[in-house]
């Protein structure tokens, strides 16, 4: 008896019709800027916040500024990275979790992060709030230029992030903090 | 199994007992289509991202053997586990048996279609596996023991007073209070205990790279996120379809998947799963279920494209009036009755006449897929295949005689606009079912050709 993948196969290739060329991916990216300030504006109204920084040393007072009331925070960035060797049930009580991005989209306000800098991951989801540090050296304007630099995968696990998680399931009314982060804060060195 | 209780033209009659519910329905939805066309018109370039994806996808469709090859076999060498399913029993029976093999009896899942197209649930649940549908829609709908009547909106129908007695039933929130915040934030302290127990996690796929063999997943809430990671077991269910060639090809996708449904430029989380972390497992289930077969009509095969974005729906204006349930399948809306008919003829030869034929589906499809065109090719093949009644055979012989000579169309036309404004009540009698519980919009004096004529004189 031909296995149900053999089947599948050999229906597909009886039925598919002849094939087309790829079409080229060159003039999609349009006049969109690669500016720190558009990448901004986007992010702000899918409700994240970003601060420019010199140091990432200035990130510890803002965050203590800003969020007052976090007791559990981890940095992936810097210091003490047991918790990379934990059951990751154990973050749950992360109120905060700071993170590197790798390049950030000026067009969606999405930041590309990959297990490199999450290490464990479902850190960035699982956290109550969010910190991404990137460099504003690396905004890019679409999501073609996204691809063009990440290239092929290096990880097992990559996300876009724009913004903190929300829903709008409930008669469309836009509610911050489903699953996932409540905040997203982004500090662009 | 969802086998038919009654057509769409029923259900629709039902859903427009309620007058302000409809209107209020009709308003949401039109509300989205608002914010999809701001996005879309702030891109210069949309009309090209539009081709492209549909270029793409017809690619696709040519060579979806060898992409599905090429897909397993990257996606083996990433360490995830492949499985085939020929048809919905298949995949039900494929997904029960890892859930049993790990022992699961509770587990989390995010939104698939699929597994709605597959009536994943209710096999799971005679099974003794208990699923919490994690995505916030779902959940609700889930509670209310109702199918999602929108592939991304789940519970578009619901207003939020029902949602509030909902939570009040089930998660004990306050008795009366309604308000979308305080709901979300119950099911978000809900949910989290499901996460955090749950051992298997179960999601859909919205891309399958064959280059790489990874899969995206988007979601706003993280809901995919928060059960795959914490899972020891992640099992992916995709239809073949969801197959694209190259990861560059991601970057025209997830621009206008977002922007298509919702008006967003891009979802909170787009995820890349590729490897399963050491010592946990990653299922993937690519199901057939009647696509090989879409693919060989050719009048249809384009429907194959679709990314389920359910911008057709919330444009539609039939949609927009009936609501999803009307539609008696998981994939509602245009969409929903050019895939519907294919998995069975009989029982979905009412869904292509679920339409006015306006085609502001196909202008909004982001893969740029010719949905009303289908629809019109649907009734043909149903009429001939003898799966229509009477009168819709008789209205659409005479509709095929009036779409097919343009002179005739022209004074049909000019006759109807008079008749209706002469004696709306004429039209808006219980004869016609279209107006049924509605009043008439006043119909234009002139016609797009007559205005478009006069114009061009005026020059
Ligand atoms: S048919 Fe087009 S518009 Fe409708 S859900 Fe699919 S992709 Fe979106």
């Amino acid at each position: 008896m031909m296995s149900s993948r053999d089947k599948i196969l050999s229906a597909v290739k009886m039925n598919q019709p002849e094939q087309v060329a790829l079409p080229s991916l060159d003039g999609l990216r349009g006049a969109m800027p690669a500016t720190l300030d558009a990448y901004r504006k986007v992010l702000e109204s899918l409700g994240g916040s970003l601060f420019e920084i010199s140091d990432e040393k200035e990130i510890p007072a803002l965050l203590a500024q800003h969020y007052p009331e976090m007791k559990r925070v981890i940095a992936a960035t810097s210091g003490e990275r047991s918790w990379i060797h934990e059951d990751p049930h154990m973050l749950e009580d992360v109120d905060m979790a700071v993170i590197r991005g790798q390049w950030a989209v000026a067009e969606n306000g999405a930041v590309w992060v990959t297990e490199e800098e999450a290490p464990v991951r479902v850190l960035p989801f699982i956290c109550q709030h969010l910190a991404i540090v990137i460099s504003r050296e690396r905004i890019l304007a679409t999501m073609h230029d996204a691809y063009e630099k990440i290239g092929l995968p290096l990880t097992g696990f990559g996300v876009f992030i724009a913004g903190p998680s929300k829903t709008a399931d409930i008669e469309q009314s836009l509610v911050l903090g489903a699953h996932g982060a409540k905040s997203l804060v982004v500090f662009a060195l | 199994m969802n086998r038919q209780t009654a057509d769409h033209a029923t259900l629709a009659d039902k859903f427009n007992e309620n007058e302000p519910r409809v209107n209020w329905h009709d308003e949401t939805l039109w509300w989205v289509r608002a914010k999809r066309d701001k996005q879309a018109w702030s891109i210069p370039e949309w009309e090209q991202l539009r081709e492209a994806a549909s270029q793409i996808k017809l690619n696709v469709l040519g060579n979806l053997h060898g992409y599905l090859l090429q897909f397993e076999q990257q996606a083996r060498q990433n360490g995830a586990i492949i499985h085939w399913a020929a048809d919905a029993a298949e995949h039900n029976e494929i997904v029960t048996a890892i859930l049993k093999q790990h022992g699961v009896k509770r587990m989390v899942k995010s939104k698939s279609m699929l597994t709605e197209e597959c009536h994943l649930n209710p096999h799971l649940q005679a099974n003794g596996i208990e699923v919490i549908d994690t995505d916030l829609g779902e959940r609700i709908v889930q509670l209310a023991d109702e199918p999602p009547s929108h592939i991304v909106l789940p519970c578009i129908h619901k207003k939020k007073e029902e949602i509030g007695e909902l939570f009040h039933e089930h998660l004990g929130t306050p008795a009366g209070n309604a308000d979308p915040q305080l709901l979300t934030a119950a099911a978000r302290a809900h949910l989290r205990k499901e996460f955090l127990a749950s051992r298997a996690a179960i999601t859909g796929v919205n891309f399958a790279v064959a280059e790489t063999g990874e899969m995206v997943v988007c979601t706003n809430e993280g809901n995919a996120d928060m059960g795959a990671h914490l899972a020891d077991v992640h099992i992916a269910c995709m239809g073949i379809e969801k197959i694209i060639p190259q990861r560059k090809h991601l970057g025209v996708f997830l621009r206008l998947l977002a922007r298509s449904a919702t008006g967003q430029p891009i979802t909170t989380y787009s995820s890349h799963f590729r490897t399963p972390v050491p010592g946990k497992e990653l299922h993937i289930v690519l199901v057939d279920n009647g696509r090989s077969r879409q693919l060989g009509r050719e009048d249809f095969r384009n429907s194959l494209k679709c990314i389920r974005c359910g911008a057709c729906m919330n444009t539609c204006p039939v949609y927009r009036r009936s609501g999803g349930h009307s539609y008696h399948t998981a994939v509602a809306g245009p969409i929903g009755a050019i895939l519907a008919p294919n998995l069975d003829m009989k029982d979905y030869a009412d869904l292509p006449f679920a339409s006015t034929l306006c085609g502001s589906c196909s202008n909004v499809c982001p893969v740029k897929i010719d949905i009303h065109q289908q629809l019109y090719k649907w009734r043909q093949v149903l009429v001939k295949e003898g799966h229509t009644t009477a009168g819709k055979t008789a209205g659409m012989k005479m509709m095929s005689a009036v779409l097919s000579k343009p002179g005739t169309f022209k004074r049909a036309g000019k006759m109807g606009r008079w008749v209706m404004r002469a004696f709306p009540g004429m039209v808006n009698n219980r004869l016609n079912p279209w107006y049924k519980q509605r009043d008439m919009p006043a119909p234009p004096k002139q016609s797009f050709a007559e205005w478009y004529a006069a114009n061009e004189e005026k020059k």
